[in-house]
C-alpha cells in the first residue's frame, strides 16, 4: 500500500540513477512513481490487491538474475533499480504484442479508442506492428445487462474488474473460468450478466477496465472514458479516512 | 482412544509370523503391473494355494513396484532358506504354475525367470524405495517389521526438534521436487516462523509427463511418507499436515488414507504421538490434476479451495502460506528420505552421492531402452551407466541421441555428455535439470524440434492463464515450433522463437512459464542444425 510520507531515516533506493528515500513496505512502483519514472502498468491499480499477471511493470534490480515486478517487489535499502533498459523495453513490447495477438483488438471500432491503456502502452513501447500471428479467438459479447456491455474480444484478463467487484464492492460477481489461452471472464456462475443476481449495478468493474472490454451501454466509438482513480480513492477513504484528492 | 503401538513387539511378531511360511510369494500390485494384468495373476496364485490347502505354508503378498515395469507382471517367490526367484511377464496361468511349484504339485513352472544379477538391479541403490516391492503397503505391521516408525520414536524420545533439523542439515538432503533447495534450511524457516498453527504439505501432485516416482512411493510405501511427514512436523512445530495428490492417483489416495487411519489407530498420529506431548493430524487433499498445481503457491490455493493459480513470492509459504499461516511444502520423495536419515544417521546418508548432491534419486526411466521402469540410483552416477547398464542400451540396433531430464522444465542432453554425473549442478550446467525424476531416452530416429514442440504443447495446455507471457507466449512458441517442424519457417521465425523464449523465461510469473522455453533452449543449443535444416526448407 502506498505510503506517501517518506521519513528521512528510511531506506535509500536508486531509481534510474535518482536517489530516493523510501520507507519499509513501499513497493518499487510506489517509489519509482515518486521519482518520476514512467513504469507502465496494466493489471495494477491503486486501491486493488496486487495481481502480478500483466508483467509490463518489470524492472531490473541490481543483483537479481531475472527482472522483478515493480508492483509487488518491496523496496530494500540500497536497492538499485533500472526501469527502462533495452532488455526491459523489449520484454514489454513482446508482452504487448502477445496481448494484441491473443485478443481481437481493433482500435478503429472500439468504444475506448483514444482512452485505452493498452493502446497507450502500445505506442509507449513503440509497437508499430505485431510480429506474432493473430489468434482471432471466437468470443461472444454479453449485452444482457441493462446498463453495461462486456466484450471479451477486448479483454486482457487483467482481473481489475474481478478485484474491484470482490474487494471494493464486495459483490464478487466476476471471476475467471477455464485455463491458459482458454481463460475467460464469467459473471456469477457463468450466467449472463443481466441475470446475475449478485450484481449491484455499481459499475465499478466498468470504471476500472483498462480497455474497451467493459463499457457503458450506448457509447459510440471512442466515447468510453474510464474513471480508474475511483477505486483508489474509495480504498483510501475507507482505510485511511482520507476524502481528499477528488473533485 | 488410540492404543499406542509397541514397535518392537509388533516387529517381532510380524517377523515370527513370516518365518512360519515355507514360501512367501510376492506379486506386484502396483499400477504398471496391474495394467499389464497383475490382478488375475494374484487371484490365480491365491486360488492355487487355497486349492492345495497350503495357506499355512505359503503366503501370497501383494506388494508395490519391483522396478522393472517393462517386464511386468512380476512375481517373486521367496522360499524359506533358499534363494528367491523373480518371474517376469507372468500370466494367470503362470501364476498358478508358480504356486503349484511351491505346493509341491509340479517341479518347475513354465515361466521366464528374470535374473536379478543384471545391472538393472545391481546398479541401483534403494533408500526411498527400500521397502517398495517387498512389503504389503496396506499393512502397517509390514512397515514396522522393516524398522518403520523407529525414526519417529527416536526423534520424539531422544531428540529436540532442533537436533532433528541438524541431522538433516548434516545429511545434505536437498529437495527432490525439482529445484534442489536444501531441506534443512526450509525446515529451519518453518521452525522459526511464528504462528499458532503451522502446516506441512507433502507435494504429490507429480504432473510431469511420464513421471511416476512419487505415485510409486505413495502407493508402495505410504507409511514411509507418513513417517517423513511426522518427522518434518516434529522438527518444525507443525500440527497439521496435508498430502496433496492428484485425482488420477486413486490407489495412492486409497493407500495413504488407509495408512493414515492405521497410524492414528496405533497412536502414531493424533494427540500424544507414541505417548509424547507431540500432536499431528494428516489429511489427504485431492487435486484435479493440473500440472501448475504442483507449484507451491498454486497448490496452496487449490488446498484452500480456490482456483489453482500461482501467486507472487514473496511472501514465501513459510512466512504466509495456507490460510495465511506458516507453511512448508516438500516433495513426497524428499519427505520419504527423512526416516532413513534419522534412523541411519546423517553420515550414512551423506556417504552416497557427490559433494553437493547427497543420497539417491528415483527416476522414472522411459523411452528407447531395453529396460524401462522405476529406478533409484546414487547421485553422481553417470548418464551412461543409467542408459547402457541399468537401461540395457538402445534396442533395435539404433543409437542413443539424447536423454531428456526435468520434464517440460528440463532439457535434452546429447551423447557427448553421457559421462556427466547426475547431480543438481552438473545437469543444470548442461541446460537441463534434475527435475522431479522423469528420464526419457531418445534414439536417433527422433526429431529434436518435434521434442521441443511436444513439451511446449504440454506447457501451453497446462498454463493457468494468469500471466500474459505464459498464457499467450506458449501459444505463439508452440505455433512457431509447429511452423518450423512443418518446414514452413524462415530464419526470422527462428529468431523470433529465440527472443520470445527469452521473454517467456524472464517475465513469467511462476516456474511453469519461466522454464517452459528450456526444451527449446537446450535443443537449439545441442541440435541447432536440425532447426537450420528445417528452416532452410522454408522460404
Ligand atoms: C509448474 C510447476 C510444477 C511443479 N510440480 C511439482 C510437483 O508435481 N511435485 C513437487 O514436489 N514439486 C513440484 N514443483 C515444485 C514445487 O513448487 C516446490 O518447489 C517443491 O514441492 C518443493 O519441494 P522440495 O523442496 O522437497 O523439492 C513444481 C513447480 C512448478 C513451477
Amino acid at each position: 500500500m502506498a505510503n506517501r510520507r517518506a521519513r528521512p531515516n528510511g531506506l535509500n533506493v536508486t531509481i534510474d540513477g535518482v536517489e530516493m528515500s523510501a520507507v519499509e513496505g513501499e513497493s518499487v512502483l510506489d517509489v519509482a512513481r515518486r521519482a518520476g519514472a514512467a513504469i507502465p502498468t496494466l493489471c495494477y491499480l491503486d486501491g486493488l490487491s496486487v495481481h502480478g499477471g500483466c508483467r509490463v511493470c518489470l524492472v531490473e534490480v541490481d543483483g537479481e538474475h531475472a527482472p522483478r515486478l515493480a508492483c509487488s517487489t518491496p523496496v530494500t535499502d540500497e536497492m538499485e533499480v533500472r526501469t527502462a533498459t533495452e532488455a526491459i523495453t523489449e520484454h514489454r513490447r513482446i508482452v504487448v504484442e502477445l496481448l494484441f495477438a491473443e485478443g481481437n483488438h481493433i482500435c478503429a471500432v472500439c468504444v475506448s479508442n483514444g482512452s485505452c491503456e493498452l493502446q497507450d502502452l502500445a505506442s509507449e513501447v513503440g509497437m508499430d506492428h505485431v510480429r506474432f500471428p493473430y489468434q482471432y479467438p471466437d468470443r461472444a459479447a454479453d449485452a444482457s445487462h441493462p446498463k453495461y456491455v462486456f466484450d471479451p474480444q477486448r479483454c486482457i484478463l487483467c482481473t481489475r474488474c474481478v478485484r474491484a467487484c470482490a474487494e471494493i464492492e464486495g459483490a464478487h460477481v466476476w471471476d475467471v473460468a477455464a485455463r491458459g489461452a482458454d481463460s475467460y471472464l464469467v459473471t456469477e456462475l457463468n450466467l449472463p450478466w443481466g441475470e446475475a443476481p449478485s450484481c449491484t449495478w455499481c459499475g465499478k468493474c466498468v470504471t476500472v477496465c483498462p480497455t474497451g472490454a467493459l463499457a457503458f451501454k450506448g457509447r459510440a466509438i471512442g466515447e468510453m472514458e474510464h474513471d480508474t482513480d475511483l477505486v483508489g480513492f474509495l480504498a483510501r477513504a475507507r482505510t485511511e479516512g482520507e476524502w481528499e484528492g477528488r473533485s | 482412544m488410540a492404543k499406542t503401538i509397541d514397535l518392537f513387539q509388533v516387529a517381532d511378531e510380524e517377523l515370527e509370523a513370516r518365518s512360519r511360511f515355507t514360501c512367501r510369494i510376492k506379486t506386484c500390485a502396483s499400477t504398471a503391473c496391474l495394467s499389464a494384468g497383475a490382478g488375475p495373476v494374484r487371484t490365480a496364485l491365491e486360488q492355487a494355494v487355497a486349492a492345495a490347502h497350503a495357506g499355512h505354508d505359503i503366503e501370497v503378498v501383494p506388494t508395490g513396484c519391483m522396478g522393472l515395469c517393462s517386464k511386468g507382471p512380476l512375481v517373486r517367490a521367496e522360499p524359506r532358506g533358499a534363494s528367491p526367484t523373480l518371474f517376469e511377464q507372468v500370466t494367470a496361468e503362470g501364476g498358478r504354475a508358480i504356486a503349484e511349484t511351491f505346493t509341491g504339485q509340479r517341479s518347475e513352472p513354465d515361466v521366464t525367470v528374470l535374473d536379478e544379477s543384471i545391472p538393472f538391479f545391481t546398479q541401483q541403490r534403494r533408500v526411498v524405495l527400500k521397502s517398495a516391492g517387498k512389503i504389503n503397503p496396506d499393512r502397517l505391521e509390514d512397515y514396522v517389521a522393516e524398522g518403520g516408525y523407529r525414526a519417529v520414536l527416536t526423534a520424539l524420545t531422544e531428540m529436540t526438534p532442533q537436533e532433528v533439523i541438524e541431522v538433516i542439515r548434516d545429511s545434505g538432503l536437498r529437495g527432490r521436487g525439482g529445484a534442489g533447495y536444501p531441506t534443512a534450511t526450509k525446515l529451519g524457516l518453518l521452525a522459526d516462523a511464528q504462528g499458532e498453527t503451522k502446516y506441512v504439505v507433502a507435494n504429490g501432485d507429480e504432473g510431469d509427463p511420464g513421471a511416476y516416482m512419487d505415485r510409486t512411493i505413495m502407493e508402495d510405501d505410504p507409511h514411509r511418507v507418513l513417517e517423513g511427514i511426522i518427522l518434518a512436523a516434529y522438527a518444525t512445530g507443525a500440527s497439521q499436515a496435508y498430502i496433496y495428490v492428484r485425482a488420477e492417483y486413486p490407489s495412492a489416495i486409497e493407500r495413504l488414507e488407509r495408512a493414515i487411519r492405521d497410524a492414528r489407530r496405533h497412536g502414531l498420529l493424533g494427540r500424544n504421538i507414541l505417548d509424547n506431548s507431540f500432536r499431528l493430524d494428516v489429511a489427504v487433499r485431492i487435486g484435479a490434476g493440473a500440472f501448475v498445481c504442483g507449484e507451491e503457491t498454486a497448490l496452496m490455493a487449490s488446498i484452500e479451495g480456490k482456483r489453482g493459480t500461482p501467486s507472487i513470492r514473496p511472501p514465501y509459504p513459510t512466512e504466509r502460506g495456507l490460510w495465511g499461516a506458516p507453511t512448508m511444502i516438500n516433495n513426497v520423495e524428499t519427505l520419504a528420505n527423512l526416516p532413513e536419515i534419522i534412523a541411519g544417521g546423517a553420515d550414512a546418508f551423506a556417504s552416497v552421492g557427490t559433494g553437493s548432491s547427497k543420497g539417491t534419486k528415483v527416476f522414472a526411466l522411459a523411452g528407447k531402452l531395453q529396460h524401462t521402469g522405476l529406478i533409484e540410483v546414487p547421485m553422481g552416477i553417470t548418464l551412461r551407466t543409467i542408459v547402457y547398464d541399468i537401461g540395457g542400451g538402445i534396442p533395435n540396433g539404433r543409437s542413443f541421441k539424447a536423454a531428456q531430464t526435468g520434464g517440460p522444465s528440463g532439457g535434452c542432453i546429447p551423447a557427448a555428455h553421457l559421462d556427466t554425473p547426475v547431480d543438481y549442478e552438473s545437469l543444470r550446467a548442461l541446460g537441463s535439470m534434475m527435475g522431479s525424476g522423469g528420464l526419457i531416452v531418445m534414439d536417433d530416429t527422433v526429431s529434436m524440434p518435434e521434442v521441443a514442440k511436444f513439451f511446449m504443447e504440454f506447457c501451453m495446455d497446462e498454463s493457468c492463464g494468469k500471466c500474459v507471457p505464459c498464457r499467450a507466449g506458449t501459444v505463439q512458441l508452440h505455433e512457431l515450433l509447429g511452423k518450423i517442424c512443418d518446414g514452413k519457417a524462415t530464419r526470422a521465425d527462428l529468431q523470433l522463437l529465440e527472443s520470445l523464449s527469452w521473454t517467456v523465461r524472464d517475465t513469467s510469473l511462476c516456474g511453469l512459464g519461466q522454464t517452459a522455453p528450456n526444451p527449446v533452449f537446450s535443443t537449439l543449443h545441442y541440435f541447432r542444425n536440425e532447426y537450420l535444416d528445417l528452416v532452410a526448407g522454408g522460404r
